[in-house]
């Protein structure tokens, strides 16, 4: 495999008591497109939070390249070709499609004044290159205006800018519609052909399944297995084996031998 | 620069534009507007607080016309004005970052004093301004901690710290003034407290902040970031944006607004007085809401809410002007403010 992008060691995550993480250990190599799987509360949104850097681990080292990168944060994250598309979206809605876009990343020319014309230009052809276009909004539009599609395109959009090496898109299809979750699809096609990596956390394990090399199943905080397409064979296989990390065997076996029934 | 192939690069397509499109489509929110529509929508609020400031006038023109056909009438506005204008320009980026600030008028007030304190020790009031503006910006500085890093309510936080710091001028003082007596013939008053073609100078100043703002609210990376804060703190802070120090930022910035408000009163006057800077809470708070700067964050305008400034400067003088007793002022400010607020609510459209 390519060249490793990042990699998280034994990542703790706790809210006072509670571990939300239990020392998760995941990476992405160069081109590859992993599929985060797990159930509600498994912790696959804190695990990306951790590393778009907008949530600072308990424990554990990040390592970009190989080297172990200390005070981890969104900004770090980003400069290190990092790109993430959170499930709201992190759009601010009474803003412009452009400044949605730069934001955090603005084009500055002299003393730091926005060089307007060339971030709207800039978002035109973002806004095109990935499909989401239309004679109704144009990079001047306010972001509240457009619909849940739009916006998402919006979230992407922004991501793809600045050539990054690595995309995490949490949850991009819920709440679209078919036509435009098979952009979003299109979309993650269009980046593993320019060998770039995405990180695809998902529910509808079929979606999952249809577009990942590799599955990453999180389970109440620790990685319950990593495994390739290839081994895997199906997405029932994926399926049926989270619905036994939900259900495990030994437990609905046991049940009948306590005499609840029959 | 980009290596991902398009399917379609070229025009859009009628095939793209789905049914909400089209509902879109007719409600005019198109893309392909004229130039002037486009520039009507994007400063409506702004239009609407010129609106309501043309027909205040209209009004009070109509109630006198010899009155107010004589410019003493403005130019006495114009005197105090600018005084209102350097502290309603920086409380537009704060709400528009989605705080408060209700500490300003002690701000004035200390400033002003630091100011007359150094004057009257034999300073150039250039070194007196220096030493204004560094205090004003610590004292933003303060309060923009206790809110943004201890976390505090910016609405109780700075209410306390405006009793705070009047209290320590009060007991410093004792409730004496300063007179500058030799102010008048310095070079400083000069270029910021003289009169030109009838105008007092002090008015070009605050004319020349209140561009350079606007410019720095609407095309500035700080601006920028202002409005996303404001707007959505969350995805600012997921994009990369330093919140904390935005915020804390738009607080230090109506520290230096308050220190230029604190040395242009004591100019007017050439007296410091410790109540300095109390008079202006509610109406520069009022002004900015007047002005169209929405009160839920993210959205503003700098001019808006300098013509709202003007607007509400202009009651009192106006009411007495018309022939009616200054016991109709309070009622005026309480009409004008809520008309003004209704109006942009209609004008606004809140997206979330």
């Amino acid at each position: 495999m390519g060249e490793r992008i990042i990699e998280l060691k034994d990542i703790k995550k706790s809210y006072g008591q509670v571990y939300a993480l239990g020392g998760v250990d995941l990476h992405v190599d160069k081109g590859e497109v992993v599929g985060l799987v797990g159930d509600n509360g498994a912790g696959k949104s804190t695990l990306i939070k951790i590393l778009a850097g907008a949530v600072k681990p308990t424990t554990g080292d990040i390592l970009v390249r190989g080297k172990r990168v200390p005070n981890w944060n969104a900004a770090m994250s980003r400069s290190a070709g990092i790109e993430t598309v959170f499930q709201d979206r992190a759009l601010a809605v009474q803003q412009t499609i452009t400044w949605n876009i730069f934001m955090g990343r603005e084009i500055t020319g002299p003393l730091g004044f926005l060089r307007a014309e060339k971030q709207r230009d800039e978002a035109s052809r973002l806004m095109r290159e990935i499909g989401f276009t239309s004679k109704v909004f144009g990079p001047n539009s306010i972001v509240g205006q457009l619909s849940g599609g739009e916006r998402q395109g919006v979230a992407i959009a922004r991501a793809i800018y600045n050539q990054s090496d690595l995309i995490i898109l949490d949850e991009p299809t819920t709440a679209l519609s078919l036509t435009e979750t098979a952009k979003v699809f299109h979309f993650v096609e269009q980046v593993r052909a320019a060998g770039r990596s995405i990180l695809f956390i998902g529910h509808n394990i079929h979606h999952v399944y249809d577009i990942s090399d590799r599955f990453v199943v999180l389970d109440r905080g620790r990685v319950a297995t990593q495994i390739t397409k290839k081994e895997l064979g199906s997405a029932e296989a994926l399926i049926k084996f989270m619905e036994e990390l939900a259900h495990p065997k030994e437990l609905t076996e046991a049940r009948p031998t306590e005499g609840l029934t029959a | 620069m980009s290596t991902i192939e398009t399917p379609e690069s070229g025009e859009p397509t009628n095939a793209l534009l789905d049914a909400d499109a089209v509902r879109r489509f007719a409600d005019g929110k198109h893309a392909d507007q004229s130039k002037f529509r486009r520039f009507l929508n994007r400063n409506r609020p702004a239009l609407g607080s010129a609106l309501v400031a043309v027909l205040m006038l209209a009004i009070f023109f109509a109630g006198d016309p010899t009155v107010f056909s004589n410019w003493n009438i403005y130019r006495a506005v114009l005197i105090g004005l600018p005084v209102v204008l350097f502290v309603v320009v920086p409380l537009v980026f704060v709400v528009t970052v989605g705080e408060i600030d209700l500490s300003f008028p002690a701000t004035i007030g200390m400033t002003g004093w630091v100011f007359a304190l150094v004057v009257q020790a034999g300073y150039d009031p250039f070194v007196g301004f220096a030493a204004a503006i560094l205090t004003g910006l610590v004292l933003g500085l303060c309060v923009g901690w206790l809110v943004v890093y201890a976390n505090l309510s910016s609405l109780i936080a700075t209410l306390g710290m405006n009793f705070m710091l009047r209290g320590l001028i009060q007991i410093n003082t004792e409730g004496k003034s300063i007179a500058l007596s030799g102010l008048q013939n310095s070079a400083a008053y000069k270029l910021f407290a003289s009169q030109a073609f009838g105008i007092p100078v002090s008015f070009f100043w605050v004319l020349l902040f209140i561009v350079v703002c606007a410019m720095i609210y609407n095309r500035h990376r700080f601006g920028l970031r202002v409005h996303i804060v404001g707007d959505n703190p969350d995805a600012a802070q997921q994009m990369g944006i330093n919140v904390r120090l935005v915020r804390l930022q738009t607080f230090a910035f109506v520290g230096l607004g308050a220190a230029l408000s604190g040395v242009f009163a004591v100019f007017i006057n050439y007296t410091w007085w410790p109540t300095s800077g109390d008079s202006y809470l509610l109406p520069g708070l009022a002004s900015v809401f007047v002005g169209g700067t929405a009160p839920w964050g993210g959205i503003g305008t700098v001019i808006g809410s300098a013509i709202g400034a003007f607007t509400v400067s202009f009651i009192q003088t106006g009411v007495v002007g018309v022939g009616l007793s200054g016991f109709y002022v309070q009622f005026f400010y309480g009409l004008i403010i809520i008309l003004s607020l209704l109006g942009h609510r209609w004008n606004q459209i809140r997206y979330r």
